[in-house]
């Protein structure tokens, strides 16, 4: 059960996995994630989008990101080892059907959960630009993929130090005047869903965000997960992850994403000591 | 008449002191030399008015009887033929409002905290027995090559795949948290009900060829008809809780600060997060709290809060301590342990700094007026009795609603308003043929006595439809 099948790093703190999971690569649609937990008693439960599932062969394909404890130490497992406890597939899946003109916003790990809504939204029968974005050269993931299945990728990095030098919200506004999109798709760090949806929302165009906030169970029953959507209060973990970007008090959100943050990094910092990863690294 | 005059055996506990800085079970429970003189205070009344309290009708004076002779093996077998969890019931159930009632020998002191303490005694022999490895094995039935699957491991399922199995079925427990258990393992706090216990009667299951699968979620991972018509499985029982936490939809409620009893105490009873340094789940450093609610959810959370390290803790409610739904000892434990209660109040808004962490609540002053609905009086807010308090941690502990995704992902199932199944009340069966439903998600949020008896109604229908086919 839940068996590592494969494993690569796309980065220096970004790995891919295959999972053996059969019932989950069954009944899951694009846009949906996973809990997992391990680690016996003690371990934490984390959220991770199904990025790719194989129904015939069983298996699911993750792609994250080691940014803390938790992260790590699934970064450690290796082909063969297994993941005690994964349920899924949990959360609504996206709204994929004919819009006509799509534009797709991937930033950082973003892009990983934004390529099987790109396949989806082609198979649909739109077209698709993607625009992915990343810190700097070495953090940009699946560019390949993207190239082989839009009909335009636009490469940006923070720094320059490969494709365009500027933030998504760039070559965005830019395709929002001349292109004029019918649907707008945006996954990436919170910060930059914020901008992005701030960008599309003077032209009016359909945007779509999937928020990434602190979850334990991932069924409804803990509201730790709660955002405030058009003033209503919303459970990440079943209403969403996909929200109508303009509607997202992102400032509660991000708050809301920090609770724990002092203690998160003092775990970090005490597993890079423990693991002997350097900082940066994982 | 001369047992009435033993005195009542009070129950040894943890020094509240002591027992604040540590997760460890508050009651220690009785010595077998109490148990015994407790149990001889029962006048084992020809009418037996006790039995009419409790819910499964439990044959008390039988086991109370036993109890007195030292009997505890023969004791606790009495129980089981009405309860299947004694251990469980006997710590968690409110006696002061059901068995305990009745008891003549309250009556006769004019007083129920002087009733015979039936669930201490109840508890006592359940416990002796496990420790003492006394317990029966419960007798499987020939295989009748019937397939049950059970939705969820709290009570009511735990009973219902129990007496299914012994009707000789296969069963098949799917729980969608990575422990088994429901409410009675991630909501009840391990000071009030240890988990090794939970895990013992699940592990009971086990042994009687019950297979628990964790890690999923009935309507996602696979939906009741997929069960039905694809994996073979010919009925289904539904126990899947109230797992939906109700907010107040108060200004404030969503700032960092702001919890759901159901995230606090899963934090720290599923997730271990008590343990600092060992769990991976971090926990909110909490100096001063307030909890909104007088249900044993509330007191759960209070007290928990308590031993997380707050240094004050207030339980908020808008009624007074009479209204109070919490269990009698839990409201009285709380106060020992230092957790202050501020009756006649309810919560306008909260408020939160600028980095939207919470620091205060504004709170009403409420009089209590003509009863409501539930037969309580009703509170009413007193127009500019408005008034702020400093608060850094809200935890709202105002009840659960029914989790609405095993209604939403089958059609044919049928919910009333509260979203609770509605089933017939002789065998538990929903709307939807050949599947039942027991608990909390039919009863909304109630107790784990009742869940469990609608666990065992819902099985004995479920065997006598399952011949049938
Ligand atoms: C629906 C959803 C899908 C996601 N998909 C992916 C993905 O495909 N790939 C990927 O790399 N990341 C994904 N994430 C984010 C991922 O869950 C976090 O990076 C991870 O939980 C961090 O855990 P940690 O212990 O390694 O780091 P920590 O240092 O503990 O946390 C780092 C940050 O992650 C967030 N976080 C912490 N705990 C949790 C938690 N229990 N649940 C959610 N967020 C948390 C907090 O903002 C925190 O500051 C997703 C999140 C959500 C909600
Ligand atoms: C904090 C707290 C304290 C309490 N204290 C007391 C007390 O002192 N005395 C008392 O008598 N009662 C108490 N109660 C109430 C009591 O715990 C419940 O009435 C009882 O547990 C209900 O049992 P159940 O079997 O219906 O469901 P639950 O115990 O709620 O279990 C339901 C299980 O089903 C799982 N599940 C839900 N949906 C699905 C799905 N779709 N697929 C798979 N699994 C699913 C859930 O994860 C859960 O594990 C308390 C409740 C709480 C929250
Ligand atoms: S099960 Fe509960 S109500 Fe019944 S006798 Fe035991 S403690 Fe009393
Ligand atoms: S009512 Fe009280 S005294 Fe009478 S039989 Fe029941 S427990 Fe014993
Ligand atoms: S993670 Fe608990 S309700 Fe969403
Ligand atoms: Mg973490």
């Amino acid at each position: 059960m839940n068996t590592i099948l494969s494993k690569q790093r796309l980065s220096a703190e970004v790995f891919r996995m295959e999972i053996e999971a059969k019932e989950i690569a069954e009944a899951r649609k694009p846009g949906q994630f996973i809990i997992l937990q391990m680690g016996g008693d003690f371990g934490e439960r984390i959220p991770l989008t199904i990025a790719d599932a194989d129904p015939v062969k069983g298996s699911i394909t993750l792609i994250f990101q080691a940014v803390g404890e938790t992260t790590h130490r699934l970064a450690l497992f290796e082909v063969g080892d297994t993941i005690e406890n994964l349920l899924g597939p949990l959360g609504k899946p996206t709204d994929i059907k004919k819009y006509g003109k799509v534009v797709c916003v991937g930033g950082g790990i973003g892009v990983a959960p934004l390529f099987p809504i790109v396949q989806g939204m082609k198979r649909a029968g739109n077209e698709v630009k993607v625009i992915m974005g990343a810190r700097n050269k070495d953090l940009l993931i699946m560019e390949e993929d993207m190239k082989a299945t839009a009909d335009e990728v636009i490469v940006v990095t923070d720094d320059g130090s490969y494709g365009r030098k500027a933030l998504v919200t760039e070559p965005l506004k830019e395709l929002c005047e001349q292109y004029k999109p019918d649907c707008v798709v945006i996954i990436g760090p919170p910060i930059m869903m914020k901008f992005a949806a701030l960008t599309t929302k003077p032209y009016g165009i359909h945007t779509i965000v999937s928020l990434n906030t602190i979850m334990i169970d991932g069924t409804g029953m803990c509201g730790g997960c709660r955002v405030t959507i058009g003033g209503k209060t919303k459970f990440v973990c079943v209403d969403g992850p996909e929200f109508d970007g303009h509607q997202v008090d992102w400032d509660n959100m991000l708050l809301r994403l920090g609770t724990y943050k002092s203690k998160e990094q003092e775990a970090h910092h005490r597993c890079h000591i423990g693991m002997h990863i350097k900082e940066g690294e994982a | 008449r001369d047992r009435a005059q033993i005195p009542l055996q009070e129950m040894p506990t943890q020094a509240p002191e002591i027992r604040v800085a540590n997760m460890q079970e508050v009651a220690i429970g009785y010595t077998e030399s109490q148990v015994r003189i407790e149990a001889m205070r029962c006048l084992q009344c020809k009418n037996k008015p006790c039995i009419a309290g409790c819910p499964v009708a439990i044959d008390i004076p039988a086991f109370i009887d036993k109890a007195a002779q030292g009997k505890f093996a023969e004791s606790v077998e009495i129980i089981k033929q009405s309860s299947l969890l004694p251990s469980i019931c006997g710590r968690v159930c409110p006696q002061e409002s059901q068995c305990q009632l009745y008891c003549t020998v309250g009556k006769m002191h004019k007083d129920i905290d002087q009733s015979v303490s039936i669930g201490r005694i109840e508890r006592f022999v359940a416990d002796y027995a496990r420790e003492h490895e006394l317990e029966k094995v419960p007798q499987v039935g020939e295989p009748t090559g019937r397939r049950v699957a059970v939705v969820g491991t709290g009570p009511a399922s735990i009973s219902a795949a129990a007496d299914l199995r012994r009707g000789g079925h296969e069963v098949v427990m799917f729980e969608a948290l990575h422990k088994a258990g429901g409410v009675l393992v991630y909501g009840i706090p391990e000071f009030r009900l240890p988990k090794k216990i939970v895990e013992h009667e699940l592990n009971n299951l086990v042994a009687m060829g019950v297979e628990i699968r964790r890690n999923y979620l009935v309507g996602k991972t696979r939906k009741i008809s997929d069960l039905m018509e694809k994996d073979g499985f010919d009925a289904v029982f539904v126990g899947s809780g109230a797992g939906l936490p109700k907010f107040m939809n108060i200004e404030g409620e969503n700032y960092i600060g702001v919890f759901s009893a159901n995230e606090y105490l899963t934090r720290s009873n599923l997730m271990k997060a008590y343990a600092v340094g060992e769990a991976l789940t971090p926990l909110f450093d909490s100096h001063k709290v307030a909890v909104f609610g007088g249900g044993n959810v509330a007191m759960d959370a209070a007290r928990t809060a308590k031993r997380l390290g707050a240094e004050e803790v207030t339980i908020v409610y808008r009624r007074t301590e009479v209204e109070m739904p919490a269990r009698k000892e839990e409201v009285a434990h709380a106060k020992e342990e230092g957790v202050q209660f501020l009756y006649l109040h309810a919560p306008l808004r909260i408020t939160a700094n600028e980095k939207g962490r919470v620091n205060g609540v504004e709170l009403i002053t409420c009089e209590l007026g003509e009863p409501d609905a539930s037969g309580r009086r009703s509170p009413i807010e007193i127009a500019g009795s408005e008034k702020m308090y400093d608060y850094d941690t809200v935890i709202v502990a105002i009840g659960n609603d029914s989790n609405p995704l095993i209604k939403a992902t089958t059609d044919g199932i049928e919910v009333n308003r509260r979203g609770n199944f509605i089933v017939n009340e002789e065998t538990c069966e929903t709307t939807l043929k050949g599947v039942y439903a027991g608990g909390d998600i039919v009863l909304g949020a109630a107790t784990v006595i009742l869940a469990m008896g609608q666990g065992r109604k819902a099985a004995k229908a479920m065997n006598d439809y399952l011949q049938t086919l």
